[in-house]
């Protein structure tokens, strides 16, 4: 589609109709809002600032790591950089993204709901988010904590002499943002769905971020009891963790896993939901293998639960246990596999057009398998020994949950932006941003995968000079990756004063969200919508009228309100 | 005062919501919970002979008490939530004192324990009283079981005062809703957690 053919009016100083942004424009009005589309912008805007604070610390480390020496920083400092730049990343960006920004915003639209179960809940798990994040934040401003993101011990309990404790708590804090958001998500999905929505209709991203709020629930106590150990480590002295007092430091790396595995479920799933959503619309066939797509789901949730171990080949846990583990992650890696499968045959013979946001998730949909296929090796006992703390591990948990699930983030962002401002960004910017961040990401972290394997290990801020030149492309990489994450914050930013109006549903899109106004209205629908079809009802490519660009009728239909289903 | 909030649109279905919502918080608590155990089960294996050895530490009397007291409290919390279905406000507020009360009175004989465990060098650090191998490790599960119990607790009573002095002031929705279940599930959770903290903590060693 392009540019000129989008529906809209050519005149730009008009103003929204009626909608949840301008019911009330105080700042009080925002900040105590229990509208779950205006929490789902809170969220939005905290989340980019934690994004760049991250993003700003990456950039140092590929700085550093331009030149064999460690010039730039000390190797302290480089320990802290890693430390904020995991920390933040992880904790405060990709494990609330989706979830809390695209499923606030689309979940109770997508099945026709008013609002989530605990509207107030909502509010206050941003406001826990902002708190926990607070709090790391100012451990890792006032002088950081060199422990990285894990916080292993005895490291992080006996020698680390930085803020741990601090950085602990901020952790820990924002865990019950994620268990109140999580809880949240469950209650409404089982309460709130309109009238005809069965759970075989769901549409596959409200299914994702259902399976993610079931781990979100039933992972995130277990890092906080461990974290509340080693903060009574810290702050006690207990000993649980110190080998000379009996302690045993592997417990500690057996419950973190215990959480920590299953969270990078919580970091992918999410992003796998919007892909499905984006890629249906933009090849406008039917979701290939439904029932597949939630059981694969539902089984990621669950079968993550048990292969923690697979981060611990290393540690001296029993050889026995290796195996099981490894076998188990095998497995797991199944129903990921499926969901690849049914992707492709979504696209398959599909009517396929490339809007940005389908550039993003066909991007997902590449980086993700590459993120895959590498976890393949890492199940296997003998590579994973081979690569364990080198560059390899870092390619590969990069191309999962930067190429996989900020693409998807992003996927969605272009996807679901129209329906949220009721705007249109300029797609030529879009797409143009959206392949220089595939290519960026692969010059950025595609050579880590060969650094690795020749043996440079990951958290060290200086190597030997035969590394140089992979290590120089992959920082030349990183400034292509800065620019094209800076794009789309330009681009949606001039899109909310000089956007053109986008219409109900831009993308002529099934889900309900779109059988709203754009931007909906305080209470989502005015006549709350009945579902009677199942989900992803697009009509497939073969014998579709080919009227997009030229269809005399389409901005009529566009702006109508379409039959909610 | 409406019983109804948004985004419902039936009373009965806000009070499902309502009941699933605290199932879950519970389902979430016994995962935390849980790492503790297996954390504490794990050394227990460990250190058999020093977690028997502290367990004959820990004050035998207090903790029976306490385990009286809080199971009495469950009752009271019981009595408080069906007279809610019953629509018996005065037995509700009758039920929710006591229930606040009894909490009250175990947190003090838990401080009194306390106190008396800090005198006897039973803290893990530098000054510990024992020299068992994991002693000190079954005190460190020791504080920090019953401390979390202890923070549990004073939520739960400052939930149930609330409630009653807002049922006194008749600032309460609880006709209808289910508020009183709600806040009854919670407490018998912090109660179901005693009565396996107990035993962990309290009985261990004492076999004769
Ligand atoms: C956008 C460009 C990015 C660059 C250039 C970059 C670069 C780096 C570098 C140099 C390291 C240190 C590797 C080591 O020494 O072990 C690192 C670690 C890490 N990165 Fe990134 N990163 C980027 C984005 C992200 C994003 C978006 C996330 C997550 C959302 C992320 C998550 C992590 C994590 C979890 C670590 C491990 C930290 C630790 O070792 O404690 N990164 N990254
Ligand atoms: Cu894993």
């Amino acid at each position: 589609m392009t540019d000129a053919a989008r529906p809209g009016t050519p005149d730009r100083g008009y103003s929204l109709p009626p909608s949840y942004l301008n019911a009330g424009t105080t700042l009080k009005s925002w900040l105590l809002t229990t509208d779950h589309k205006r929490i789902g912008l809170l969220y939005l805007a905290s989340i980019t600032v934690f994004f760049m604070i991250g993003g700003i610390a990456a950039a140092v480390m590929r700085t550093e790591l331009m030149t064999p020496a460690g010039d730039l920083v000390s190797a302290d400092t480089y320990n802290r950089l890693f430390t904020l730049h995991g920390v933040i990343m992880v904790w405060f960006f990709l494990i609330p993204a989706v979830p809390t920004t695209l499923g606030n915003f689309v979940l109770p639209l997508a099945i026709g709901a008013r609002d989530v179960a605990f509207p107030r809940l909502n509010l206050f798990s941003w406001y826990l988010n902002i708190a926990g994040g607070s709090l790391a934040l100012s451990a890792l401003l006032l002088g950081g904590v060199d422990t990285g993101w894990t916080f292993y011990t005895p490291y992080s309990t006996l020698y680390s002499n930085s803020y741990v404790t601090l950085a602990a708590a901020g952790v820990f804090v924002a865990g019950f943002s994620s268990i109140a958001t999580g809880l949240n998500f469950i209650v409404t999905v089982h309460t709130q769905r309109t009238e005809g929505m069965g759970w075989m209709r769901l549409p596959l991203f409200v299914w994702s971020i259902y399976a993610t709020s079931i781990i979100l629930v039933l992972a995130t106590p277990a890092l906080a009891i461990v974290l509340a150990m080693i903060v009574g480590e810290r702050v006690f002295d207990l000993g649980l963790f110190d080998p000379r007092r009996g302690g045993d430091p592997i417990l500690f790396q057996h419950i973190f896993w215990f959480y920590s595995h299953p969270a990078v479920y919580i970091m992918i799933l999410p992003g796998m939901g919007v892909v499905t959503e984006v890629l249906t619309c933009f090849s406008r066939r039917k979701v290939f293998g439904y029932e597949a797509m939630v059981f694969a789901i539902l089984g990621i949730a669950i079968f993550g639960f048990f292969v923690w171990g697979h981060h611990m080949f290393v540690s001296g846990q029993s050889t026995f246990a290796s195996l099981i583990f490894s076998l188990l992650s095998f497995v797991i890696a199944v129903p990921s596999a499926i969901k690849v499968f049914n992707w492709s045959a979504t696209l398959y013979g599909g009517h396929i057009t490339f809007e940005a946001s389908m550039l993003y998730a066909l991007g997902f949909v590449g980086l993700f398998t590459m993120g895959g296929l590498t976890g393949l090796f890492l199940a296997s006992i003998p590579i994973d020994v081979h690569v364990t703390d080198t560059y390899f591990i870092v390619a590969h948990f990069h191309y999962i949950m930067v190429g996989g699930m900020v693409s998807a983030f992003f996927a969605g962002l272009h996807f679901w932006w129209p329906k949220i401002t009721g705007r249109m960004y300029s797609e030529g910017f879009a797409r143009a941003a959206a392949l220089l961040m595939f290519v960026g990401f692969n010059v950025t972290f595609f050579p880590q995968f060969i650094l690795g394997f020749m043996g440079m290990p990951r958290r060290y801020w200086s190597y030997p000079p035969e590394f140089q030149i992979l290590n120089l492309m992959s920082s030349f990489g990183a400034m292509i990756l800065t620019l094209a994450y800076a794009l789309p914050m330009i681009y949606f930013a001039l899109s909310l004063w000089r956007g053109r109006m986008a219409g109900d549903n831009p993308w002529r899109a099934t889900g309900l969200e779109w059988a709203t106004a754009s931007p909906p209205p305080r209470e989502n629908f005015v006549q709350r919508p009945v579902v009677d079809r199942a989900p992803y009802d697009y009509h497939p490519a073969h014998g579709e009228p080919t009227e997009r660009e030229d269809d005399p009728d389409r901005e009529k239909r566009d702006d109508r309100p379409e039959d909610p289903a | 005062m409406s019983n109804l909030h948004e985004p419902f649109q039936t009373l009965a279905r806000q009070r499902n919501a309502a009941e699933f919502g605290i199932w879950i918080f519970l389902a979430s608590e016994l995962v935390f919970f849980g790492g503790l155990f297996t954390c504490y089960s794990v050394y227990r294996l460990l250190y058999p002979q020093g977690f028997l050895a502290a367990g004959a530490e820990t004050n035998l009397i207090i903790g029976t008490a306490n385990t009286a007291i809080l199971l009495t409290s469950s009752a009271t919390m019981a009595v408080a939530v069906w007279a809610g279905r019953a629509g018996l406000r005065r037995h509700v507020l009758w039920g929710l004192c006591l229930t606040a009360m009894l909490g009250v009175g175990f947190m003090v004989l838990k401080a009194v324990e306390y106190a008396e465990d800090i005198r006897k060098g039973l803290v893990p650090g530098a000054g510990f009283a024992m020299s068992e191998r994991g002693a000190e490790i079954f005190f460190s599960f020791y504080w920090i079981m019953t401390a979390i119990h202890a923070v549990h607790l004073t939520i739960g009573v400052g939930a149930v005062s609330l409630a009653a002095w807002r049922l006194w002031r008749g600032a309460l929705d609880w006709r209808g809703t289910a508020f009183l279940h709600v806040v009854g599930l919670y407490w018998h959770l912090i109660d179901l957690i005693w009565i396996f903290l107990f035993p962990l903590l309290y009985l261990l060693g004492r076999g004769g």
